[in-house]
């Protein structure tokens, strides 16, 4: 059992980019959430259709497409490099934002599930008690969903921590700046090096059955229903 | 209608106490649903409770949620000279001086009783005295419930802490869908005396939605019957329910309520004497004797404390228009001791049935009497004619 110095980078990168990634989530999630569970638009199909999509893609599409527009010649390369920040790709940004397209549904659709489950009432009882909008988000939804975004907001960590794909189509392999455990681990079997290749599987697989154990086990408590 | 809502809200706010000249909610709604429309145009009183009675499909709780803003239609609605919704916009639900009480149970799960409560006095729409929870609390009886949360309370309980949030986040409308309609029979009793309670110690205006006879004998002042998104009859109690072509007066069971005093006990004999009138002093209106409901050994308490000793106390009697005979003269040789002089208002047309509904008036009362039709001819009944009513037997509500 031996960790080397670059492996604890990879490891401290790769829990900076999930950490950062499930904060954006949240704030991103709850919102696209509220409108595809309170929503009657049209456009309700197509765009619970394209969140959902890299549940099913194979990360290497969404990563190639992620690198087209992030590119010099894409939209978000042109917008990002009129804006004096060069381009997304191969860096921690860019992994970033690749990372928040690819958790994206994880995070939607359990708040998305925790808001329809809660129905309309507690929003009508709120408005007939004289609370506004946003009172009652913060004071009857938010404490009323409260497992939804705990389970999103764990699922979206732990997926992000996961990837490998995403970060290899678009991030590359840069020490300290792309170079997250999976990435790593991915090094160590082409060198053959199975022992650090080990330590940090190992680590991945404790650290994912630790985290659903917890999920579960809180799910349970609150009565929910099973997860996915 | 041209003036800006919002500068006639803040103004009627500022300057019109609940019990003003104008207290009143005129409502005009229009909506269509695939198989339904609603279409109504009613000015209800500003006091008492108004009853929206109908079946299911019936349109009552879409218009209660329309008066409330939860339901979206075309239509006018003005509260106390406040505009809530015209041509031009319609003011949020919460901005509102509403409070509504839901069929089920809608108190917030992650507060306790206490917390729900103190959800509605953080966000009152008027001042909330230091003694109001302690008073709300008693007068629904829920002072040992503060603690639990919502789960942890009975049916019956739950209701009664949501009627109590309603009442603190004092509201200046009370909205009720059918609050009683998720609860057994042995709940509702529970809860219908508090709701007479709360009818007699609020000052503010009811709309109840029910489909139960029972409880609009209970609880009605005015009476809105709605059929297919259509009002078919509305009008004060009594009104209403002496209209032949009432809904409720169909079946076996049609019946008046009365309100009444209570005039005189006679404690030998162990009855009462309830007077008919607006007035206490005036008697014109006629009067019945009926037993003493406090005077059963097996009286509950709340009707014991009702009828206590008070003379002049209000109370609401029904009576079955197949207990209620007519004669020409009137008779001292019967065991029947109520008969009230009267005239014959109206009698119902239906031509399948061997029995009519014969409305009379008594002063300013309408009864109503089921006899067979033979007995009409045989009498001769015409409108007009006086007459004397027969009341064999009346229930004490």
């Amino acid at each position: 059992m031996d960790i080397s110095s670059a492996d604890l980078t990879a490891v401290w990168l790769t829990i900076k980019l999930a950490t950062l990634v499930t904060l954006i989530l949240l704030l991103l999630a709850t919102p696209i959430a509220w409108w595809l569970a309170h929503t009657r638009h049209p456009l309700r199909g197509p765009v619970s259709a394209l969140v959902a999509l890299p549940l099913v893609l194979p990360p290497s599409v969404l990563g190639f497409y992620l690198l087209l527009t992030m590119g010099p010649h894409g939209l978000i390369g042109q917008l990002t490099q009129s804006l004096g920040l060069g381009t997304l790709p191969f860096t921690f940004a860019g992994l970033v934002v690749a990372s928040v397209f690819y958790s994206l549904p994880f995070v939607v659709q359990p708040i998305q599930n925790a808001l329809e489950a809660l129905g309309d009432r507690p929003r009508e009882a709120a408005a007939t008690l004289g609370a506004g909008p946003w009172d009652t988000f913060f004071h009857v939804i938010l404490p009323l969903a409260r497992p939804g975004f705990y389970t999103a907001a764990v699922l979206g960590f732990a997926h992000t921590i996961g990837e490998f794909g995403v970060v290899l189509m678009i991030g590359g392999n840069i020490p300290g700046v792309t170079q997250v455990i999976s990435v790593q681990i991915y090094n160590h079997v082409e060198a053959l090096d199975y022992g650090r290749a080990h330590t940090l599987a190992a680590g991945m697989v404790v650290f994912s059955f630790v985290v659903l154990l917890l999920l579960y086990g809180f799910r349970r408590d609150q009565g929910a229903k099973p997860l996915l | 209608m041209n003036m800006n809502p919002l500068k006639k809200t803040t103004l009627a706010t500022a300057s019109r106490h609940p019990q003003g000249e104008h207290s009143e909610l005129l409502v005009r709604c229009y909506l269509q649903r695939p198989g339904f429309t609603l279409d109504v145009d009613l000015a209800l009183p500003g006091r008492g409770v108004s009853v929206l009675f109908g079946h299911s499909g019936s349109g009552k709780t879409t218009l209660l949620r329309y008066i409330a803003g939860l339901e979206r239609a075309s239509g006018e609605l003005v509260f106390q000279g406040q505009c809530w919704q015209d041509k031009h916009r319609s003011v949020p639900t919460w901005q509102r001086a509403l409070a509504y009480v839901f069929q089920e149970s809608s108190l917030f799960d992650h507060l306790t009783a206490a917390g729900n409560l103190q959800f509605a006095i953080q966000r009152a729409r008027g001042p909330v005295e230091a003694d109001d929870l302690e008073q709300v609390t008693e007068l629904l009886g829920i002072q040992h419930t503060l603690k639990r949360y919502p789960h942890q309370l009975s049916g019956g309980e739950r209701q009664r802490v949501a009627i109590a949030r309603a009442l603190l986040s004092k509201p200046r409308l009370l909205l009720m869908d059918e609050p009683l309609a998720s609860l057994d029979e042995q709940r509702k009793q529970e809860i219908l005396p508090w709701l007479e309670r709360l009818k007699t110690h609020l000052d503010v205006p009811i709309v109840y939605v029910t489909h139960s006879p029972a409880e609009v004998a209970r609880l009605a002042d005015y009476l809105v019957a709605l059929k297919d998104g259509l009002v078919v009859a509305s009008g004060t109690l009594n009104d209403t329910l002496t209209r032949l072509d009432f809904p409720l007066q169909q079946g076996e069971d049609a019946s008046v309520v009365l309100q009444g005093h209570i005039r005189e006990r006679d404690s030998h004999w162990q009855l009462v004497r309830i007077g008919f009138a607006n007035q206490p002093q005036d008697e014109d209106d006629g009067s019945i004797w009926i037993s003493d409901p406090a005077c059963r050994k097996d009286a509950p308490d709340s009707l014991t404390n009702r009828t206590g000793n008070a003379i002049d106390q209000p109370v609401r009697v029904r009576i079955l228009a197949r207990d209620v005979s007519l004669s020409l003269n009137r008779h001292d040789d019967t065991s029947i001791v109520n008969a009230l002089p009267c005239t014959v208002e109206a009698l119902s047309n239906g031509d399948h049935d061997a029995l009519a509904l014969v409305r009379v008036k008594v002063g300013e009362t309408r009864l109503l009497s089921r006899m067979t039709r033979r007995s009409v001819v045989h009498l001769g009944l015409t409108p007009g004619q006086t007459l004397w009513a027969q009341v064999k037997s009346a229930a004490l509500l």
